[in-house]
């Protein structure tokens, strides 16, 4: 693997060798040394061009233990409110000896774009409305675990699979990296995934998709072993897309009367930040089988198995 | 054509006596960890904690040490699997054996020791072997070894275990020979 750009550059065996892999990286956290010599003398740039809390803070995380040099670079404050192109901004970061970039940036398509241009490896960490890589390889990792739970017990068990498995992702997926990812990881990995949106926010295309498409929640609520809600961005509101956020939440937010109606094994996950009592109650936010600070603590996991799989091993090395 | 130089019986002899001297050396099991290095010292480990606890009476703490970040040749390979690392507990104070299954350069034991130090702080750390081929890249010498096995450079020394291989042995396999 040179980059993480897109789900769909990823084979059965990478994302069950990263998802295996992640298991490992998650002991680490309860260490008393919570550091890998892995990728000492790496150097490893956070590019974010739009905020972020979790994502950023995570892949800074996950690269500092495994000891590579971690640099943070936002759009605010660099040379890009001076004008710089991006491609300039990354050939001059690119000439000073990174040997990763993971960069966020608000266009569609531009993590591909820079690494067409740069000599280091590119991680997607979320461009525009198209992707998420891994945030979508952070939830099959927490689902999984999920599921070895409810079969065995404890997640310590072998993983299981996602065949027979069905997971609603709920809310606004026009506008969402995160669904898009995620479908694509499924269609690898075998779970049944099934969109649940207003009709005004579904993507155009979102019929090829392969994935069962409703607007009727609890239809879809008894059957399902994972429900994912997805963010409503606040900025969305004024753009039309439902009337108001109250008629929202009625018929497309998991409220404390829908949180009943769920399965006994069935979990929630939720990829942040939470807009509590829009698309998530507090009660769902905070029950026991939501799993949503399990996904904050599988994004460093996962990020970390990422960063060993792309810059462990110098390019072209032979067995 | 794979030459086998110790068979199942008496690779079974070897691990009892190893099993006796790790006891012997250390006066008992009391503050013993034996920490098997993936992948065939695992199972070794597990033999060896099998046997102690029959000798002694007293189940023996048992863990996994993988070494894979810790090599100095990472960057030279392909990207290797990790395999995995569980500790019975705190190893600070304890007496660790390591276990592993052909002592050949020494580097694996010398990123074990990278590894047992972001972990805790044994009192002491001992080398058990199944076998040790020579030719150390390091200052290292193993406390307990099975055989000592002479092979040419391009030869390979393996340790099979039944667990995985369908047999216990020590066997030699020649230059340019698939294992």
């Amino acid at each position: 693997m040179r980059h993480l750009l897109s789900c769909a550059d990823l084979d059965e065996s990478e994302v069950l060798s990263l998802l295996d892999l992640a298991v490992e990286m998650q002991q680490v956290q309860s260490r008393p040394v919570k550091k890998l010599p892995a990728l000492r003398g790496r150097t490893i740039v956070n590019i974010f061009f739009e905020d972020s809390t979790r994502t950023r803070t995570s892949f800074e995380i996950a690269g500092k233990w495994l000891s590579a040099d971690t640099i943070n670079v936002s759009a605010k404050g660099s040379s890009v409110s001076k004008g710089e192109s991006l491609r300039d901004t990354m050939l001059t970061l690119d000439a000073m000896g990174a040997d990763a970039f993971v960069i966020r940036h608000s266009s569609s398509g531009a993590a591909s774009q820079v690494a067409g241009w740069v000599r280091a490896h590119v991680i997607n960490a979320g461009d525009g409305q198209h992707e998420h890589p891994t945030q979508a390889l952070l939830d099959a990792y927490t689902m999984r675990q999920h599921f070895a739970r409810v079969a065995n017990g404890t997640s310590k068990g072998p993983g299981t699979g996602f065949a027979g498995k069905r997971i609603a992702i709920v809310g606004d997926l026009l506008h969402s990296r995160v669904v898009r990812s995620n479908v694509l990881l499924q269609r690898i990995l075998g779970g049944d995934v099934v969109l649940v949106a207003p009709p005004t926010l579904l993507p155009t295309g979102v019929e090829d998709w392969g994935c069962e498409v409703t607007d009727d929640l609890d239809a879809v609520l008894p059957s399902a072993d994972i429900v994912m809600m997805l963010r409503v961005q606040r900025e969305r509101m004024a753009g039309g897309f439902f009337p108001t956020e109250r008629e929202y939440t009625e018929s497309f937010g998991l409220t404390p009367g829908r949180l009943a109606g769920l399965k006994p094994t069935a979990a929630i996950c939720h990829p942040g930040p939470m807009n509590r009592g829009v698309e998530i109650s507090p009660a769902a936010a905070d029950a026991a089988n939501s799993l949503v600070l399990d996904q904050v603590s599988a994004g460093v996991a996962v990020r970390m198995s990422v960063l060993y799989h792309l810059l462990a091993a110098e390019e072209g090395a032979q067995g | 054509m794979a030459r086998t130089v110790v068979d199942d019986r008496e690779f079974s002899r070897i691990l009892n006596r190893i099993a006796h001297e790790i006891l012997e050396t250390n006066g008992g099991a009391a503050d013993l960890v034996l920490l098997g290095i993936p992948t065939r010292g695992v199972q070794l480990a597990g033999r060896l904690a099998g046997l102690i606890e029959q000798i002694e009476g007293a189940p023996v703490r048992l863990g996994t040490l993988d070494i894979t970040m810790y090599r100095d040749d990472l960057r030279a390979n392909p990207v290797r699997p990790v395999g995995r690392t569980s500790l019975p507990g705190s190893i600070d104070d304890a007496v660790v054996v390591l276990v592993d299954d052909v002592l050949y350069s020494g580097r694996t034991i010398g990123a074990a020791f990278d590894a047992l130090r972001d972990l805790g702080r044994p009192r002491a750390v001992r080398l058990a072997v199944m076998a040790d081929r020579g030719s150390r890249e390091l200052p290292i010498a193993a406390d307990q070894v099975g055989r000592v096995v002479q092979a040419a450079d391009g030869e390979r020394v393996r340790v099979e275990v039944s667990e995985l291989d369908g047999r216990d042995a020590i066997t030699i396999t020649g230059t340019g020979e698939d294992a």
